[in-house]
């Protein structure tokens, strides 16, 4: 191998280096200007996230305290306990809900979305992804709240949801599952085993790490979400006792956006924990399910 | 033959997606129906939202009980939000292209991972977030030094002459759109630009061209159909978001921007700040005006998403 190195050395020095055309001056400054700017714009993206980071984590310092966790909101202060345990539920609740329909979704987009219904039904979902969220926030408002009567309540918050998340995690589970290769489906028919048998025994288990990186990201986007929540989920400044329907519950990305709006410094400091709570949580998650996909590539093995 | 349970209810499930897009423009139209009779057309173009009286009693017109005065008419807010998202999509194209070609090309593919997903990261922030990022940050720099520098010094162009304003307006509304959409552009592009068969660079290469130039000659202008995608994407998305317009546009009602430091307003943020106050009016009428808002934002959204799938798809781009 050294040897082979050097030799190579030996070779390239040997050899006449080819003329240099001269490049007129216009290029160069050209180049040397488009250099910079293609720089800067990723310099511009960089101080633009570290200002956001570092924005809230100063301002949001002097108020991470236990006080956060113990204590529940009231008119401009307080502590985030409800907020806290709402933001919880109501992600947790839409992603168990979105979480089958979307991947049984995606399997059938993998599956079978060759066709022209398949292609209707990726492309009315990939729509479904640009529907603005307060207009889903809207919509669960005049029919769930008002319409059935559940009035602001967990359940309205949670399906509106849902309907957001769907379009994410099928997109995602169809990308995890067209990756498994033809081959290994031909083997499990090739052995006797049916449709749902193939499903549940080789290509769940298969797209397993890049399905669950998909969710994580799903809980993420619902964590941080408000406009949808503001007209179906409403805001109590109390734990939640319990009720699906009739109850309204309180979220962390209220706090921030009702918060800032009073006139006095505690609020605003609420507001900022809560802004540290909620992108601290969404950026570890979505860093947790980088770092789960790439461990289980590594440790399974991927497809790919 | 088998009934294929399995088969059956895959599509079930899966049918959920379309049938729900469906649902929600239904019930919107549903809901605003006594509204869009009320409005009619001018609705769109005439500049007046009023709630009307909400202490008389409500009156009958056009077959429909409405309050004292009423009149709804939202060009202010179409206005906005066209301004706001168009504005924000010039600014972020030429910085996402740039940190695309930055990511993909321009570093070791060593760095280009974990500096991506820096970009990445920038993509999850909530919008929330950054609504408070420009509520704290963003409104008082610039409302207090760049707006009025950019004033002064552009004295002779106009719209960005005039009053600076207070930071609060179209400008800073376009700024946290456009820091929330680079993030999506970019990465499409990343994708796409990894994409492009090497041949073609090594042919502009072996011309004796540097990678720059390969860059602008060769790889943008065959991605000219992505961009045009990617940007009407990203433009859709510039159009429906709420929280942090809402919270730095300044919130302008039935006012018309003279300047880009003119507060303003968008069709999500008014939804998202008026529903209380329209649910003061006893004849309802109002809150079916909002949801006729809702649906023209809806409808505008799924007609740019349309377009720009439909290039994206041509172009076999994800």
């Amino acid at each position: 191998m050294a040897a082979n190195k050097m030799m190579e050395k030996q070779l390239s020095t040997n050899i006449k280096p080819p003329r240099i055309f001269k490049m007129s001056l216009w290029r160069k400054l050209m180049t040397a200007f488009a250099s910079a700017a293609v720089f800067a714009s990723f310099a511009f993206l960089a101080i633009m996230f570290l200002s956001i980071i570092g924005d809230v984590f100063i301002h949001a310092w002097p108020a991470l305290n236990v006080k956060l966790l113990t204590e529940i909101t009231n008119g401009i202060g307080g502590g985030l306990k409800n907020a806290i345990e709402g933001s919880i539920v109501i992600s947790f609740g839409s992603i168990l809900l979105a979480a089958p329909i979307g991947i049984s979704a995606g399997i059938y987009l993998s599956e079978h979305g060759q066709g022209m219904a398949g292609k209707t039904l990726r492309f009315l979902s990939d729509v479904l992804v640009g529907v603005p969220s307060i207009v889903l926030g809207y919509v669960g408002y005049i029919t769930m709240v008002i319409y059935l009567g559940w009035q602001f309540s967990v359940a309205a918050g949670i399906i509106t949801l849902t309907i957001m998340l769907l379009p994410y995690i099928a997109r995602s589970t169809e990308l995890a599952v067209s990756n498994i290769p033809l081959a290994v489906r031909e083997a499990g028919y090739g052995l006797g085993a049916g449709e749902g048998r193939i499903v549940f025994k080789i290509l769940l288990p298969g797209a397993a790490p890049a399905i669950m990186t998909g969710l994580f990201y799903a809980v993420a986007l619902s964590m941080g979400e408000t406009a949808p929540l503001l007209y179906t989920a409403g805001w109590s400044n109390y734990m939640w006792s319990g009720n699906l329907t009739k109850e309204p519950i309180g979220y962390l990305t209220y706090v921030i956006w009702t918060f800032i709006n009073e006139p006095f410094a505690e609020s605003h400091m609420l507001a900022f924990a809560a802004a540290f709570l909620i992108t601290s949580g969404v950026l570890l998650l979505i860093l947790l399910g980088r770092w789960y996909m790439v461990r289980a590539q590594k440790r399974m093995g991927s497809y790919r | 033959m088998k009934f294929p349970v399995f088969r059956i209810s895959l599509i079930a499930t899966a049918s959920m997606l379309p049938i729900s897009l469906i649902l929600l423009i239904i019930f919107l139209v549903i809901y605003s129906w006594p509204a869009i009779e009320y409005n009619q057309f001018h609705f769109l173009w005439t500049n007046d939202w009023n709630l009307g009286n909400l202490y008389g009693n409500p009156v009958e017109v056009d077959g429909h009980q409405v309050m004292p005065g009423a009149k709804y008419g939202i060009w202010f807010l179409v206005v906005g939000t066209l301004a706001s998202s168009v504005l924000a999509m010039l600014m972020a194209m030429p910085i996402a292209i740039g940190a695309a070609y930055f990511l993909s090309e321009g570093i070791r593919k060593s760095w280009s991972g974990p500096l991506s997903l820096f970009v990445d990261l920038l993509a999850a922030v909530p919008s929330v977030v950054y609504g408070l990022w420009g509520y704290a940050l963003l409104v008082p720099l610039f409302g207090k030094t760049i707006f009025p520098f950019l004033a002064n010094t552009f004295s002779f162009i106009p719209f960005i002459n005039g009053s600076p304003g207070s930071g609060y307006g179209l400008l800073t509304s376009a700024f946290v759109l456009a820091v929330m959409i680079i993030p999506l552009i970019s990465a499409t592009l990343r994708e796409s630009i990894q994409m492009i068969e090497p041949a073609l660079k090594e042919a502009g290469l072996s011309l004796g061209l540097n990678r720059l130039e390969v860059f602008w000659h060769i790889i943008l202008p065959k991605l000219k159909k992505v961009l045009i995608g990617v940007g009407i994407l990203a433009l859709g998305r510039a159009l429906g978001e709420t929280m942090a317009v809402l919270m730095v546009s300044g919130n302008a009602l039935n006012y018309l921007p003279g300047n880009i430091y003119a507060p303003i307003s968008t069709m999500a943020a008014f939804i998202a700040s008026q529903l209380d106050s329209a649910l003061q009016d006893p004849t309802n009428m109002a809150v079916e005006a909002l949801s006729e808002i809702a649906l023209v934002l809806l409808l505008i959204t799924v007609l740019v998403n349309i377009s720009a799938r439909f290039i994206l798809w041509m172009e076999k781009v994800r």
